[in-house]
């Protein structure tokens, strides 16, 4: 590993207090980053700060700490604003996250369009998150989900996705990085290809957002949802991010406080966007925090994240490749710092236990993605993923335990 | 012995590389399934029973090491087991591996106890005891059946 990329995780571990400590004795290897992140230390004070002096309520006091408030939960707003390079941010929409994300577009922007026999285009790839609130709407309106299949590497069949792009397609939702296998979607070209058929795209980039730039300007996508908790923020907080006339047209997802202008029990007026969008007191002390960690990873700058996961990922594949037994699950050509694996007949939560009481925690399980297990015969596979922090040595002594999985286990 | 060891005894490995009594069998009187949604871990349990006791018991699934095990021990430990018995079992089973202390005198677990280690790995109590729940479903189904009749 270069020493360039090398001194990034080592200049910040010292930020995150989680990666100090011990468990079962050994230093913890944390590598179930695509499950959630550890937090910075500016994350956790942004938030005890809010607590212990600016806690009010938002848009609503006319005092001090509420005034305080209100101007904290809308500068994180700008923050996401920027980190998406977004051009209003009015285009910016606190959800819990990307799960939430999706199920308001599918509900507000997706189901009020679609007529019996319509169709909705993802990918075999897929996150349930990306998968159940499709399968809702269409069973309601009777229309169809369509998947476009993926190659044997987990790289999506890019002829097959056009070929799928039918007259009938209302929307297209897809990942911008696959959670289970690590492929990286070639989104803008997508985008592009839905585009020049009048049909409008979300992505879902909660395996992404964490790892490299994102443009929403430059993708020209019409949604774009990510997780706070994926991005070394709080958990409970998410973004979607959406075209201001898309979400003009939007009916509210929810109704309550904030989302409106005036109600009397004849009529409601609703409120502007963003705010339509988040009815009820947010999740104020969650968008500080994520805000926060926005900040931390634009400072660290997100191109010199995605060059030291990329020398992790390369050390990482070729290291795995040579243990015996291994089976890597997702070789794309374009990857995320994410390793599916298999080790023989050996289950992954047999493997995932003795690898926990190295100090190593890996997710074994189905990754939320039962239909990419199912495409590869498999019930599960063990999971490393990696994050800003992870090192090339920690890389070194997943592969030392693995030695002690077939040990106990082979 | 190391915790790791305690839990993946050679008994276990044993069983779980080689299960007893797995197939499926057409002619039980109850089948059950068994899942668990988290980990995906699945099984189906078979039982044949005669004058109230297990006559034949098989299963089918897939799972891990403690699971696969949990299910082929089962198999061997309750086959001419009276259905009573077989839930006395379950409940001494429960405890062992969740660290529970018995309420009394129960039955002798034999082959059983090498789950002991369990007990140690709350995140893997479940594995180790979805055959047992589905097993129970089978017999209540069982039952079911008997007193529609």
């Amino acid at each position: 590993m270069s020493t360039a990329t090398e001194s990034l995780a080592e200049r910040v571990r010292k930020d995150f207090p989680a990666l100090a400590q011990a468990v079962h004795g050994k230093p913890l290897v944390y590598l179930d980053n695509a499950a959630t992140t550890q937090k910075p230390r500016v994350v956790i004070e942004a938030i005890t700060s809010f607590y212990e002096r600016d806690c009010a309520n938002v848009h609503r006091g006319v005092h001090l700490l509420s005034e305080r408030a209100t101007g904290r939960y809308e500068e994180a707003r700008r923050k996401a604003q920027r980190f998406l390079r977004a051009s209003d941010s009015r285009e910016i929409v606190f959800v819990r996250g990307a799960t939430e994300g999706i199920n308001l577009v599918a509900h507000s922007f997706v189901k009020p369009r679609l007529r019996p026999g319509d169709e909705i285009l993802i990918t075999a790839m897929e996150h349930h998150s990306n998968i159940v609130p499709w399968q809702m709407v269409a069973e309601e309106k009777q229309a169809r989900l369509r998947v476009a299949p993926i190659t044997g590497d987990g790289e999506l069949i890019l002829e097959e996705f056009e070929r799928l792009l039918g007259p009938r397609t209302r929307f297209v939702s897809v990942s911008h990085v696959s959670n289970a296998l690590g492929t990286v979607n070639p989104v803008a070209q997508l985008v592009a290809l839905a585009h020049a058929r009048g049909i409008p795209v979300l992505i879902d980039g909660a395996q992404a957002a964490p790892h490299a730039p994102v443009d929403v300007g430059a993708l020209d996508c019409d949604f774009y949802v990510f997780s706070g908790h994926k991005t070394y923020g709080p958990t409970g907080i998410g973004i979607l991010y959406g075209k201001a006339a898309h979400l003009e047209a939007m009916p509210p997802y929810q109704g309550g406080g904030d989302m409106i202008r005036s109600v009397t029990f004849e009529k409601t007026l609703y409120n502007s966007i963003p705010y339509k969008f988040e009815a009820g007191t947010p999740h104020i002390a969650g968008a500080i925090g994520l805000g926060a960690a926005l900040d931390y990873l634009q400072q660290l700058g997100m191109e010199h994240i995605a060059a030291h996961e990329r020398e992790l990922l390369q050390y990482a594949t070729s290291a795995l490749s040579q243990v015996p037994g291994v089976r890597l699950i997702g070789t794309a050509r374009h990857k995320a710092a994410v390793l599916s694996f298999t080790m023989g007949d050996i289950h992954p939560h047999d493997a995932a236990t003795v690898l926990d009481h190295e100090g190593i925690a890996v997710r074994a399980g189905h990754h939320c993605a039962q239909p990419v297990m199912e495409r590869y015969g498999l019930s599960a596979t063990l999971r490393a993923s990696f994050g800003l922090y992870n090192t090339a040595e920690e890389v070194d002594v997943l592969i030392r335990a693995l030695g002690r999985v077939r040990e106990i286990l082979g | 012995m190391s915790e790791l060891k305690e839990l993946y005894q050679q008994v276990i490995l044993d069983h779980s590389r080689s299960p007893r009594n797995c197939r499926v069998m057409e002619d039980a009187d109850a089948v059950a399934e068994g899942h668990n949604p988290l980990c995906g871990d699945q099984v189906t349990v078979y039982v044949k029973l005669e004058n109230d006791r297990v006559q034949d018991i098989s299963f089918k699934g897939n799972g891990c090491a403690i699971s696969t095990a949990s299910a082929s021990l089962l198999t061997e430990v309750l086959r001419g087991k009276s259905r009573q018995e077989a839930e006395q079992i379950f409940r001494s089973f429960h405890e062992l591996v969740t660290g529970g202390r018995p309420e009394g005198p129960g039955p002798e677990l034999g082959k059983l106890q090498v789950f002991s280690g369990v007990s140690e790995f709350p995140v893997r109590v479940k594995c180790a005891t979805l055959v047992w729940h589905t097993l129970k479903a089978a017999l209540e189904r069982v039952r079911e059946k008997v007193s529609t009749e």
